[in-house]
């Protein structure tokens, strides 16, 4: 029986969906997946070139265009690898074995007598004269993979596992136009929206002659319902009248989150859908009761570019450019809202700047759609305004993780509670959720269902929220807040932040209880052989010392996942000092990735998320006054150059097991362990991110 | 009436004709010189996508008015190197694979030559004061600093020999 097909092949089982052949001695490989910045495509194209035996140069990856490329959804939740490698890897596969066979009918030979090496068919050895490009005539992929074929063995793989330099960094350090940004199109014009304030606001007054006068240049303002936008060939002129439109257009029914809806115990309040997980609740006669509350406050992606998107209607088609994670969902979302044909709408992937989620970028595609459907014949080019980023981007929910522990004569957890209060983490056009612009069309879709990313797809605020230790009985409640002030999404890792920093912190709690080390209590209820190992050998990196003196102003701390609970293994030491505010060090970090396809992109992942995380941790949190006040790099700063830890990492090679996700492996781990470091560091436990320093001080007065 | 600005862009002449003089010198370059290496990110100085040297100097150009930079020399990324022929920095940021999007480091770089044209041997705290000014979201800081230091000793025997 052949073996099941990888969802992503499964789901487009076509073989010319992956792969193409279009002239001598090139390669046109098909994913679904986007680059974001995180490498993928060079993973991709070193997958390629060892299931079809060619060399990368030979390779052309085309990915994220609704015309051609697979549908996989969204390119988010570390899954590029783990899941669309191996769908690949599966195609190829089978396309290798197809070309052999024809190769084999050709030649009048059998199949295993022949071997290809970079794209040329070999018989024992001797070249035949026979190629990929010479069969590929004869060669039908518009069938279904059917899963018959096997992907190469670990042993026979050399370009993955291989380090590889980008494919896209070239490009961007030479300063070439690769970014959507960076997008001409004939008679292209430029626009910016003045935002709907919020759902329901309507459109009082326009100050058209006030617009016009900032814009210092020719501008139009179009208008569709509620949904006004600003027009010209000059984005100097269009860019001035849309900062100044914010206050030259007044809005009725606007609503702005207040100052009290900022803090994570507002949450505590509100309606919600309850959600039990796991084990039903036990008896806590005869055990010791631990309870601890950690918190943490809405954050940005703050990407480092505002979002864009381009559009062009004309003879009936839509065609649109964006950086968004998934094409295809875009596509349908814009169907639906434009009332399109699907057939009518291409979707193009664009690269644009990391966004480590779903920032702004759809809905700027979608801006772009709905002034091109107003402008037919004319390619449109929406950019957003920094302000317009930070205050309209969707974000992520502040969340309150309360766990409760019944412990045992020893001190070890014998049933374990993770109550969490979290709005949704998933409001993508795929899920259901709404494209910004299309709010203010006239006829704006219903508020989406209460809704958050199933456990089957790793969960949104539930994400490790159960603990991977050896603990008899666990459950999870959560408490599904659904009249969040913002609008709420996906940013990197999900819930899996504030669970892992929750529980990882309590663990260091109950290891402090119990008079224990914190690696030594984690390896005593951990009997995952892969989980040991990433934590003993973080220790062993970072010259763990057990029970070194706590409150010394100096601190060491560990923070230990599994991302998603099946993901990547990841554990990260972290050594820093706090005063006033906190100075980290140095991170260690020990990760099993299982096999890794570019070990030096994976580090490179790796690195960016311990950062990104020490950031969040550290500084961010968005405000709320009267509306988003934080709406700049002033008012929303992030980690600087002069800020960031030495950090080094090591990769357990485990390559005989599958790829595991690992991009966003690092942010739960290194928030756990900046926390236990500063609670080590102070000898007082700081329970509520970000780590300001209002909050060390009170930590140190009531102490 | 347009008016029209004289000045350098990487060592070559350019005469700019614009009907708003204030246009940010960022859009000059993006928009009327069709060089898209200087990248918006914020309009407001503060993120660092946008540095170009102007008579040497560093500068975020996001805001900067056309009518200020007139006789003045501008370098931006474009003028360090080519994929021919790479700046010693862009050769150590390939070589380090120092950076994620990318977006951020066409900033990075000019703050980079900027201070090695300055100090040819930064210590580890220099580079990262240097680049205080620039953001880079993806966390690709150390690989950057790493970048700079090798690029910084490349020159240094460059210079030697």
């Amino acid at each position: 029986m052949n073996a099941p097909l990888p969802g992503p092949l499964n789901d487009n089982p076509n073989l010319d969906r992956w792969v193409a052949f279009p002239s001598a001695g090139k390669v046109t490989v098909l994913t679904g997946r986007v680059e974001l910045g995180q490498g993928v495509l060079t993973a991709m194209a070193q997958i390629a070139a060892d299931e079809l035996d060619l060399a990368m140069e030979r390779l052309t990856i085309r990915s994220g265009d609704t015309e051609k490329a697979p549908n996989e959804g969204y390119t988010a939740g570390s899954q590029s690898i783990q899941f669309g490698g191996v769908a690949l890897r599966q195609a190829l596969a089978e396309v290798r074995a197809l070309f052999l066979d024809q190769a084999a009918k050709v030649l009048a030979c059998k199949a295993s007598e022949l071997s290809i090496r970079d794209g040329s068919i070999y018989r024992n050895g001797k070249s035949t004269g026979q190629d990929y490009w010479t069969l590929a005539c004869a060669v039908d992929l518009a069938i279904k993979a059917t899963g018959a074929a096997t992907r190469k063995p670990v042993s026979d793989l050399k370009t993955i596992g291989a380090n590889s330099a980008r494919l896209d960094l070239p490009a961007k350090v030479f300063g070439q136009s690769v970014f959507i940004h960076d997008m001409k199109i004939d008679g292209m014009v430029h626009a910016r929206v003045v935002r709907q304030p919020n759902r329901g606001a309507t459109i009082n007054s326009v100050d058209e002659n006030a617009i016009r006068r900032a814009a210092k240049g020719p501008v139009e303002v179009v208008r569709h319902g509620n949904f006004l936008a600003i027009l010209g060939d000059s984005e100097t002129a269009v860019e001035a009248a849309g900062a100044a439109a914010v206050n030259h257009v007044t809005w009725q029914n606007v609503g702005a989150p207040t100052a009290t809806q900022q803090e994570p115990n507002w949450l505590l309040q509100r309606p919600a859908v309850d959600r039990p997980f796991g084990a039903d609740p036990v008896d806590p006669k005869g055990r010791e009761r631990f309870e601890r509350t950690y918190t943490r406050g809405y954050l940005a992606h703050a990407s480092i570019s505002p979002s864009c998107g381009l559009a062009l209607y004309k003879d009936g088609q839509l065609t649109v450019w964006t950086h968004c994670q998934g094409v295809y969902p875009l596509h349908a979302s814009l169907a639906k809202i434009l009332k399109l044909e699907p057939s009518s709408i291409v979707v193009h992937h664009v690269q644009g700047s990391g966004c480590y989620g779903h920032n702004g970028a759809d809905d700027a595609a979608a801006d772009a759609a709905i002034i091109a459907m107003q402008k037919p014949g004319q390619p449109i080019r929406v950019r957003w305004r920094r302000e317009e980023e930070f205050i309209y981007e969707p974000k992520t929910p502040a969340m309150i993780v309360k766990v409760r522990a019944l412990l045992d004569e020893s001190g070890k957890p014998t049933d374990w509670t993770q109550e969490i209060w979290s709005p949704t983490h998933n409001q993508r056009p795929g899920a259901g959720g709404n494209l910004l612009g299309a709010l203010a069309l006239p006829d704006p879709p219903p508020e989406p269902p209460p809704n958050d990313v199933p456990e089957a797809n790793g969960g949104g605020a539930t994400r490790n929220g159960d603990p991977l230790y050896n603990i008899p009985t666990k459950r999870m409640l959560h408490h599904l807040v659904t009249e969040a002030p913002v609008r709420t999404s996906a940013l990197r890792g999900l819930g899996a932040t504030s669970n892992v920093f929750a529980l990882e912190c309590c663990i260091d709690e109950l290891a402090e209880h119990a008079g224990q080390d914190p690696v030594q209590y984690r390896l005593s209820i951990t009997s995952d052989p892969r989980a040991r190992a990433v934590i003993a050998k973080v220790a062993a990196m970072a010259k763990w010392t057990a029970s070194a003196a706590g409150g010394t102003g100096r601190g060491r701390g560990i923070g230990f996942a599994r991302y998603k609970n099946r993901a990547a293994y990841s554990a990260v030491v972290v050594e820093l000092s706090v005063d006033e505010v906190i100075t980290l060090h140095h991170v260690w970090c020990a990760t099993d990735a299982g096999l890794v396809i570019n070990p030096d992109g994976v580090i490179n992942q790796l690195e960016g998320g311990i950062i990104q995380a020490a950031s969040w941790v550290l500084k961010e949190q968005v405000r709320f006054d009267n509306g988003v006040v934080s709406f700049d790099w002033e008012t929303y700063p992030v980690l600087k150059f002069s800020e960031v830890p030495q950090i080094n990492i090591e990769l357990i090679n485990t390559k005989d097991e599958v790829p595991l996700g690992a991009g966003e492996v690092t942010g739960g781990p290194t928030a756990a362990a900046i926390g236990n470091a500063v609670s080590h560091a102070l000898g007082a436990r700081i329970r509520e991110m970000p780590l300001t320093r209002e909050r060390i001080m009170a930590a140190l007065l009531k102490e | 009436m347009p008016k029209t600005f004289d000045f350098s862009v990487n060592g070559k002449a350019v005469s700019v004709s614009l009907d708003d003089e204030d246009t940010p010198l960022l859009d000059v370059l993006r928009n009327e010189l069709g060089l898209m290496g200087t990248r918006f990110g914020c309009g407001l100085e503060q993120c660092g996508c946008c540095m170009v040297l102007i008579d040497g100097a560093p500068e975020k150009c996001c805001t900067k008015p056309a009518w200020s930079i007139a006789g003045k020399q501008i370098v931006t990324v474009e003028g360090l190197g080519s994929a021919a022929h790479p700046h010693p920095l862009q050769q150590a940021f390939l070589d380090d694979q120092a950076g994620q999007c990318g977006y951020c480091l066409s900033g990075i770089l000019i703050s980079a030559k900027a201070l090695l044209d300055k100090n040819p041997k930064p210590s580890r705290t220099e580079i990262a004061q240097a680049l205080d000014g620039n953001i880079c979201r993806c966390g690709s800081h150390n690989r950057i600093m790493r970048a700079v230091e090798k690029a910084a000793a490349v020159m240094r025997a460059g210079a030697a020999r």
